[in-house]
């Protein structure tokens, strides 16, 4: 192996680690008073984990640094994912997960604007991308530095005011603007392409102006390498992401079942030995 | 400013050439257009950096105001009031409102403003969904005189505003300037007798012919100009309720949740008094016309107000 192959195997394990122990979280959170969308988020982990140690210009200890990158996860109910994330890379401690749904705690089931490193309170599917182009369009104005990703579920994508977002990013030509999106496959009463289906969905997003690309949304190799090279030009970057619902704990992966799940301690204990199984 | 305008003069005319003052002066200041018409030519024309038409897609409009607020930015953001209250509405509470966000949205077509182009147009719903939202300013002028003031009052308001106005022109209220302040109400007229509680223009001047028409049959009547709905002025209003037998109130607005409705809450909290409420029956408008006739169809006159404000004084 070459010194720069070895950097880059390295780098990979570390996210690697990184994404074990945010899973961990979020089963713990799904064993926690309240549960929480299990599936989409483990779907949603590695995007996230790729993101936050790879790709943002961020400071955990500087949440409103100005320069920042900006991150919206507008498939909201992946909260446990984004608390767990933001937990491992310094804005809130790992010891506050355990108050996820707590009334004497902050970390509401989705994210509000009152946990560091959240810019805008999300759940409500379809309003992410938006706001993504009104930020976008402010740094792009401005001649500022900042890059703006959204997270979009798959199942998002059948809100109608996405694609007037999607219409309004490629008009106004927001080249700093990346759409990553969480193609588990998987919504509430099954598979997207049986209850709405999504197909074409490379040809959709190109039809509306985008760069599109699609990635294994849970390879690292693949991941950190597309959300680098999204950001430019003067055309929006959507990635598709192929990704499992459930991804890491083999008996709850591709099961709608999961999307949402209060785990009983045994359940838990079960969910965590399958994950460090494969880990 | 003011006094440069005519009697002809519409809100939306001059709102537009306050924005365009206030934006020329301040860069945060931004336009959102969701192809209204006019927009383009008064304001984009010479500041396209401070611009932005979003196209026919007002949900998406809501949500890059509040993501541009955000930012820093002071977003007027343009559609009608029917879209706006209606079709948006989610973005504006979660987005803007949820938030507490510095966008301003400047609604067109209240109440029946919209007219012959009918209830798609119209909006009877606006001030009952608007103050029902936390951390909303919501206000609406009584001419194009206040809605200067108001515009420029409410582009450093903290925190998300909501100004209603109409389509068309009407008649002035104020001869001349006069001082605005957001929350506080305007008293147009003093009478011991009944207090007449309007906002909007045509409620206004109804308002105010039925006070001349009381005056005449020997009943004083109040009358408060209650530009802001949200917040009310309590002060203003509990001293209507001490001084006066009751408090008519008037509005281009259905008769359910709007400045009848607000004012019926707080009174009947604070200092309880009769309320009667003269507003568009809960209804959809059945026929064209113009503004004025169907306001008087829906049960919003001069003759309305001056019933109410006599069951109140002969009971």
């Amino acid at each position: 192996m070459t010194v720069q192959a070895e950097a880059v195997t390295a780098d990979l394990f570390r996210l690697e680690r990184v994404a074990l122990a945010v899973r961990e979280n979020v089963l713990a959170i799904g064993a926690g008073p309240i549960g929480t969308h299990v599936g989409g988020s483990l779907s949603a982990t590695d995007i996230l984990v790729a993101l936050y140690f790879d790709v943002l210009r961020v400071r955990p200890d500087e949440p409103r640094w100005d320069d920042r990158d900006h991150f919206i996860l507008s498939k909201g109910h992946a909260s446990a994912a984004l608390y767990a994330t933001l937990a491992e890379r310094g804005f809130i401690s790992r010891d506050e997960l355990v108050t996820y749904g707590r009334a004497t705690g902050r970390l509401m089931a989705h994210p509000t604007l009152s946990v560091p490193g959240v810019e805008f309170a999300t759940g409500a599917l379809g309003h992410g991308l938006s706001l993504g182009v009104g930020l976008a369009l402010a740094a792009q104005r401005a001649l500022r530095p900042n890059r703006v990703f959204v997270v979009l579920g798959d199942g998002e994508l059948q809100e109608g005011s996405v694609w007037e977002a999607a219409m309004s990013a490629a008009h106004l030509g927001v080249g700093n603007l990346t759409a990553i999106v969480d193609r588990n496959r998987l919504q509430i009463n099954g598979s997207t392409e049986d209850r709405m289906a999504l197909e074409p969905l490379t040809d959709k997003w190109r039809a509306f102006g985008w760069d599109v690309s699609t990635v294994d949304g849970h390879d690292f190799a693949e991941l950190v390498p597309a959300l680098r090279d999204a950001p430019g030009g003067g055309r929006p970057s959507v990635i598709i992401a192929d990704t499992v619902k459930g991804r890491g704990v083999r008996h709850l992966e591709h099961r709608k079942q999961g999307h949402f799940a209060k785990l009983s301690p045994e359940a838990y204990e079960r969910a965590l030995a399958a994950l460090r199984a494969v880990a | 400013m003011t006094s440069t305008l005519s009697a002809a003069t519409s809100d939306r005319e001059a709102y537009r050439a306050t924005l365009l003052e206030l934006a020329r002066a301040d860069q945060r200041i931004w336009c959102l257009d969701s192809d209204t018409g006019g927009l383009e030519k008064v304001f984009e024309s010479e500041l396209p950096g401070q611009y932005v038409d979003l196209g026919i897609a007002e949900a998406n409009l809501m949500s890059v105001g509040a993501a541009l607020a955000s930012t820093g930015l002071l977003p007027f953001v343009n559609t009608m009031a029917a879209f706006a209250s209606a079709r948006a509405l989610e973005q504006v509470k979660i987005d803007i409102a949820y938030h507490a966000l510095p966008v301003r949205i400047v609604a067109t077509h209240s109440g029946f403003s919209a007219a012959h182009l009918g209830p798609t147009h119209h909006a009877q719903q606006d001030l009952a969904i608007m103050r029902s939202l936390p951390n909303m300013t919501v206000m609406t002028p009584a001419d194009a005189g206040e809605t200067v003031r108001m515009v420029r009052a409410a582009a450093y308001l903290p925190g998300p505003v909501y100004i209603r106005i109409g389509r068309n022109a009407v008649e002035n209220v104020y001869d001349e300037d006069a001082d605005f302040t957001v929350g506080r109400a305007v008293e147009l007229r003093s009478g011991d007798d009944v207090t007449i509680v309007a906002a909007g223009s045509y409620p206004v001047v109804f308002a105010l012919e039925a006070a001349e028409r009381l005056a005449a049959q020997g009943i004083e009547a109040t009358v408060l100009n209650m530009h802001t709905i949200k917040p009310l002025d309590m002060p203003a209003l509990i001293k209507a309720a001490g001084t006066t037998r009751g408090i008519v109130t008037v509005e281009d607005h259905s008769l359910l949740g709007g400045l009848g409705g607000a004012i019926a809450e707080a009174i009947s909290v604070h200092r309880p008094t009769r309320v009667l409420r003269v507003g568009v029956a809960d209804a959809f408008c059945a026929r064209p016309g113009t503004h004025r006739e169907q306001l008087v169809a829906g049960g919003v006159s001069p003759e309305h107000v001056i019933a109410a404000a006599r069951a109140i004084v002969t009971r």
